[in-house]
């Protein structure tokens, strides 16, 4: 066989035909395939190839409510901000070229961070592919390496199998975006609404115990440790494993540190929790990490933020590494003990053994360790000076905490803001804390929030964001008034882009290029021509007023706070540097 | 050090892309690639030869079982199995000396001449890759017009349960073979 043809094979498992399933034109077929799977909320933009799909949405606003954002970018950021918040599989629907390029930010946000979406795209009619017709693009092509997986609709009736498949791979195994693109002819062909009763993926298996021998294995090094730290991240909230995180930290007393992707997953103000490990990380998280003896690590993927230079990154340590995907398992540091298996599972087991253990065990085995830590914590905890005539970027986020009782889900950007929040609001539970870790992609918080806030319009949503992350996707100012959304946005302006700043100043002796925003619009202003509230702090000592009349006018408002454009977030372990290595100021 | 992979996959949309795709993505080499369908219509075999370090074939390895439609991925070096290339050589032969020591060249190496050209020879070759290798070198001397390589087809001497289940079983649905051929 020519090596062109194998992909032209094997049509798709066809549902069975039975006389009674009604025929419905693929637009339908498809909008019924996501009532099924349980979904409410769709975030789109419309266009020439979808126009069947929304001439059928408009049949069904009953049972799928459409939130029309200004760009697609911001679409698929606010079903991101919706999947994370919810643990749901966030659906984005947007037409064929432009409109699917323009999702791309976001779904390479959504693998790298493991978010569960299903993006539908349109697509040219079928005769017309690969004309170069009107908004042609090859979508497949294009997202292939940024997607778990996607599929080319052929046929109206392998619809309602493919968007099965579709939202059993999103939300299964380690999550993460599925993009189906669907010709603009396949959704006015009409076929029966069949749904298959089982799904046919030989190759997909996705674990979920681990092995019993090498958890107890595992456990005994554990419990043999002198020095031991749990290092946690995002997979411990997409498995919804909190509850047996902290049962097992606590059973182990053993120190817990979270990276950015998992905050919240332990609380950060229980008196194991070490705070954030990395690059802007605790001092004591850092050198905890870096003195142990064994880094039980569950559902991490020893990310360059998180381990600094490689070759000193916990030396001294055996590494027990459980995660749901097996390629994340010695991929950057090696494992001793390599196990395949969801964080929640894992954890239970191990639980489990330990409840069977004939040995109680005893408080004080980690006393020295506990007391060598406790050494780190006070040689260097997070500190800031405050001012008298400027707002510290620190200063808000700790006012924040207490403003919302540290209940708020916030959603951050990439860069100074959100490290700054990482280390000073102290999120208490899972899926409060909503931030572009794996991608940085700046312009995701506030639609993000959004997209939270359309999910729990009950709670109390903050999009915390940067002055240049929020002029990326400042446009959905329009979209969350049209809405309704009660979301409060707070601009840490600092009217540069920080963090490149920083950088500029420590590694290229302040050579400052192109990161003054040297015009901006006024923010206060901008929110008003949006009919949103527009509020700014320029001073501490207004700085509680203002957040306190932000956070209680309800609707849509814009807090502009003005902050110290010199300061820098520390500690940091330079790059290339060693986790151990930190900068402290 | 060389690896050959041999790689079982649905025979869908796309998938070989998606194989190809995640090397050039992650920076992996691939030496040489294969595919054809097995005796079920449905399932492909692709035999990719690449290079690395253990820490990097074990990664390949993890990357390519991740991709959804792949249903086995072995990794064929060290354990026991045997390995084949094919080679269609157009060799310049136009002085007698030339043809005749390219004649005796061949004989010895049993590889057969596949059609005879007034100014040249098409020589046709299969065997181990350094086999293919060592034949090329003899052969550069006289002149080569035109050069392809089939790259490596493996195949296990001891396969497991699960290789012989996915690739040597005739499908219920499969079709005559000899038909399929000519598709």
């Amino acid at each position: 066989m020519p090596l062109a043809t194998i992909d032209d094979r094997a049509p798709a498992a066809p549902a069975p035909v039975t006389p009674a399933a009604p025929e419905m034109r693929g637009a339908r077929l498809l909008l019924e395939a996501l009532v099924r799977e349980g979904v409410d909320t769709v975030f789109g933009y419309p266009g020439g190839a979808v126009l069947h799909i929304y001439d059928e949405l408009a049949n069904m606003k009953s049972q799928l409510r459409h939130v029309l954002a200004r760009h697609e970018q911001g679409a698929i950021h606010m079903a991101e901000g919706y999947s994370k918040a919810t643990g749901r599989v966030g659906v984005v629907l947007v037409t064929s070229g432009p409109g699917a390029t323009n999702t791309i930010t976001g779904i390479a946000n959504a693998y790298m961070d493991s978010t569960p979406l299903v993006i539908i795209t349109g697509q040219v009619p079928r005769k017309m592919i690969g004309t170069d017709a009107f908004q042609e693009v090859d979508t497949i092509g294009i997202t292939r390496p940024c997607t778990k997986y996607n599929y080319m609709v052929r046929e109206a009736r392998e619809i309602p199998a493919i968007v099965r498949e579709a939202f059993y791979l999103a939300g299964t195994g380690r999550p993460g975006p599925v993009l189906i693109d669907i010709p603009k002819d396949v959704t006015a062909e009409k076929a029966p609404f069949v749904y298959p009763t089982e799904l046919r993926l030989p190759g997909y298996r996705p674990s979920l115990k681990a092995d019993q021998q090498q958890i107890e294995a595992a456990l005994e090094r554990v419990l043999a440790a002198e020095r031991p730290v749990l290092y946690v991240g995002g997979g411990i909230i997409h498995s919804g494993a909190s509850d047996e995180l902290l049962q097992l930290a606590e059973a182990l007393h053993i120190p817990v540190t979270p990276t950015l992707m998992g905050l919240g997953c332990f609380p950060s103000a229980h008196p194991q929790c070490l705070g954030m490990l990395g690059m802007h990380g605790t001092y004591c998280a850092n050198m905890a990490v870096s003195e142990s003896d064994l880094l039980l690590a569950i559902g991490v993927r020893f990310d360059d933020r998180v381990t600094g230079r490689l070759d000193t990154f916990a030396r001294g340590a055996e590494i027990v590494h459980i995660d749901v995907d097996d390629s994340s398992l010695s991929k950057n540091v090696r494992a001793h003990w390599a196990i395949v298996a969801d964080a929640k599972s894992a954890m239970q087991q191990m639980l489990d053994a330990l409840a069977a253990h004939a040995a109680p065990l005893s408080p004080q085995r980690l006393d020295s360790w506990w007391k060598q830590i406790e050494t780190w914590q006070v040689r260097a905890p997070l500190v800031y000076l405050d001012s008298s005539d400027k707002i510290k970027p620190q200063q808000l986020c700790e006012k924040l905490h207490r403003m919302t009782d540290g209940k708020a889900i916030i959603a951050t950007d990439v860069g100074q803001h959100q490290m700054w929040i990482a280390q000073y609001y102290g999120f208490r539970e899972p899926r409060q804390s909503l931030t572009s870790g794996g991608l940085g992609a700046m312009g995701y918080g506030f639609p993000a929030a959004l997209g939270a806030q359309l999910a729990f319009p009950d709670r109390q949503v903050i999009a915390f964001v940067g002055d240049g992350g929020f002029q990326m996707t400042a446009q959905e100012l329009a979209t969350a008034v049209q809405y309704g959304a009660n979301l409060k946005i707070i601009i840490m302006n600092n009217n540069s882009l920080g963090m490149v700043r920083q950088w500029q100043e420590i590694f290229y002796d302040r050579n400052y290029s192109h990161v003054n925003m040297e015009w901006t619009p006024d923010f206060v202003k901008l929110a008003e021509a949006y009919g949103a509230t527009g509020l700014r702090a320029r001073h501490p000592s207004e700085l509680h007023s203002v957040l306190e009349k932000g956070l209680s006018t309800p609707g849509v408002v814009v807090i502009d706070v003005i902050v110290e454009v010199e300061e820098n977030v520390f500690p940091m372990v330079p790059p290339g540097g060693g986790i151990s290595d930190m900068v402290l100021e | 050090m060389r690896h050959t992979l041999s790689i079982v996959v649905e025979n869908h949309y796309g998938e070989l892309a998606r194989i190809v795709g995640l090397f050039s993505a992650r920076g992996y080499n691939i030496e040489s690639l294969t595919v054809a369908e097995t005796l079920d219509p449905s399932v492909s075999c692709v035999t990719l030869v690449t290079s690395g370090d253990d820490r990097t074939i074990e990664q390949i390895v993890k990357q390519v079982n991740k991709l959804v439609r792949v249903l086995h991925v072995e990794d064929l070096t060290g354990s026991s199995h045997f390995e084949r290339e094919m080679v269609l050589i157009n060799v310049r032969t136009e002085s007698h000396t030339a043809l005749h020591t390219v004649l005796s060249l061949v004989a010895n190496d049993h590889c057969n001449v596949a059609e005879v050209m007034e100014d040249g020879l098409i020589i046709e070759a299969t065997g181990e890759w350094k086999e293919i290798n060592a034949l090329v070198q003899k052969l550069v001397p006289f002149g080569i017009r035109h050069i392809v390589r089939t790259g490596t087809v493996a195949v296990c001497k001891h396969p497991g349960e699960q290789i012989t289940s996915l690739v040597g079983t005739i499908a219920s649905s499969g079709q005559d073979l000899q038909h399929r051929g000519t598709e």
